[in-house]
């Protein structure tokens, strides 16, 4: 963008949203809004506690463990969908529905199986995350050109070769395309899974800040959590690029 | 493409294929696809060793799935298919499968391609990549060993495909209208390099297309096949003297008879 004849960074239009936030909160209209330089020292203060890291580490754990055994058992799903008609037929239907449903009307259930702790968190970043990972898996491997199996088999590949060797891989842009979009269902997983919980990671400090009026320290975290989102968008963008030339160049 | 000129002496043409040692026979093939569309009728056919047969006929007479049927890609619905005297219901190490559109790996490189049958025999990453190189020059490929398939034409990525059939060394190449995805100009010289590779490698060919100067061109035997249901409708041995220039074999008398024979055999079964 420019102005004036002056090229502006990236992301400088953050700087004029930061200028208005700050006079919203020093105006002291609404109790929301602390002023922009009350959050960021809030922020400052936050990253040197202790119980913000044990939170974070709590998050980040138990988003990956959801996430492995999310992708783990959705490609295996989606596999199982893209080659057994059977299968497809029996799960198909649920799988979508999970899929479009508001998971997280779930989460108060998972609650009361799983225990007010770090086990239910990652089961819904868990369930969040692998319909859609088994979706696009199918829909790989469902598209894979059917003289590549033939091929395999015609040089002699067994059961195992076929999987290992021609299916994973030609349905690998889908796959990974699933994970992406698994990634962004994850985060949200474990930022409402935390938040309904409220007793442990993020969703505890959000509690305490939010029942004691402490709005410095609440947007202060609600900033560490969209950057923790972005992170994870933006990583998975870098990865997506490479998958997308992949993609591009099949037969 | 060929680095070898030597000329072989020329395979015995005609009835005399007859009396050759069959490699390959199918007895009583009938193939039905699921609501009734009965593909190939009661086809007893023999393959002679060392011979390039063609099985030439309309759009949907069943040519491919005999093919893959001799293949072991496809169950017959009855009639037995032999190799070698041996009843086979299954892919074999005897023979090996050219794909009509190339079927190649687009993860993986020109090398690991042409070396994948070796690689699901087990061979040694080292040993199947040296014997790899070698098909790779055969087929003109040399210096492409490291590009993935999406990096060559259509006419190399069938050289690809035809380097990975032949770098398993069966006796019998089954080959699924190979050329029917590459331009006019490659096709050409993809038939004239087809046929300098027979003199050196010694196979036995089985050879689908729907196109009769190509099989003429190519053939020792053509097997004319009928409408659907497929049946052996005829078949034909052209007598063409193939040691002259690509030219003079398309202008030769025989060859443009043989074509002709073959065009007014199939006329009936055109609409």
């Amino acid at each position: 963008m420019t102005l004036f004849g002056y090229r502006l960074p990236m992301m400088s239009s953050l700087i004029v949203w930061c200028l208005i936030w700050e006079i919203v909160g020093r105006l002291e209209l609404v109790l929301l809004f602390p002023p922009f330089s009350g959050v960021l020292a809030a922020l400052v203060d936050l990253v040197q506690t202790q119980k913000f890291w044990d939170a974070t580490w709590t998050t980040i754990s138990t988003f990956c463990i959801g996430m492995v055994l999310a992708i783990v058992c959705g490609v295996a799903l989606g596999v199982l969908m893209g080659r057994v008609k059977a299968a497809e037929n029996l799960l198909g239907m649920w799988v979508n529905v999970f899929a479009s449903a508001p998971l997280s009307a779930l989460v108060p259930v998972l609650m009361i199986l799983f225990g007010m702790g770090a086990k239910t968190i990652v089961v819904s970043v868990f369930l969040f995350a692998i319909w859609i990972i088994a979706l696009d898996t199918q829909a790989g491997v469902k598209h894979i050109t059917p003289s590549l199996i033939d091929m395999a088999r015609s040089f002699g590949a067994g059961r195992r070769d076929i999987y290992a060797k021609i299916i994973l891989w030609a349905a690998l842009p889908e796959i990974l395309a699933g994970i992406r979009l698994g990634f962004i269902r994850g985060v949200k997983g474990v930022v409402i899974g935390q938040l309904l919980v409220s007793i442990i990671g993020y969703g505890e400090l959000f509690e305490i800040y939010s029942r004691s009026f402490l709005m410095e320290d609440f947007w202060a975290l609600t900033i560490v959590l969209f950057a923790f989102a972005l992170l994870v968008a933006e990583l998975v963008g870098m990865l997506e690029k490479r998958i997308e030339y992949y993609a591009g160049v099949r037969q | 493409m060929v680095a070898v000129t030597r000329k072989f002496p020329r395979e015995p043409h005609g009835e005399d294929m007859a009396s050759l040692e069959s490699i390959i026979s199918v007895r009583g093939i009938n193939k039905v696809y699921p609501g009734q569309v009965h593909a190939l009728k009661d086809v007893d056919l023999d393959f002679p060793a060392g011979a390039l047969t063609t099985l030439l006929g309309p759009s949907g007479c069943g040519k491919t799935t005999l093919l893959k049927i001799i293949a072991g890609l496809l169950a017959p619905t009855t009639g037995d298919v032999l190799v070698k005297g041996k009843k086979v219901t299954a892919p074999g190490p005897e023979r090996a499968f050219v794909f009509q559109d190339f079927a190649l790996m687009p993860w993986a490189t020109v090398l690991r391609n042409v070396g994948f049958g070796l690689e699901l025999r087990g061979l040694a990453e080292a040993k199947r990549n040296e014997i790899a190189r070698r098909y790779i020059k055969q087929v003109g490929l040399s210096g492409f060993e490291d590009k993935y398939p999406h990096e060559l034409s259509g006419g190399m990525r069938q050289r690809v495909g035809l380097a990975r059939a032949l770098a398993v060394d069966a006796d019998v190449l089954l080959l699924d209208e190979p050329f029917s995805a590459v331009d006019e100009q490659n096709r050409r010289k993809f038939q004239e390099d087809l046929l300098r590779l027979r003199e050196i490698e010694r196979k036995t060919f089985i050879f689908v297309t729907h196109s009769i100067e190509e099989a003429v061109y190519l053939s020792d035997r053509i097997v004319l096949l009928s409408r659907r249901p497929g049946q052996v409708s005829q078949i034909i041995a052209p007598q063409i003297d193939r040691s002259g220039t690509p030219d003079e074999i398309r202008r030769d008398r025989a060859y443009l008879d043989t074509v002709e024979e073959i065009w007014q055999g199939l006329r009936q079964f055109v609409d």
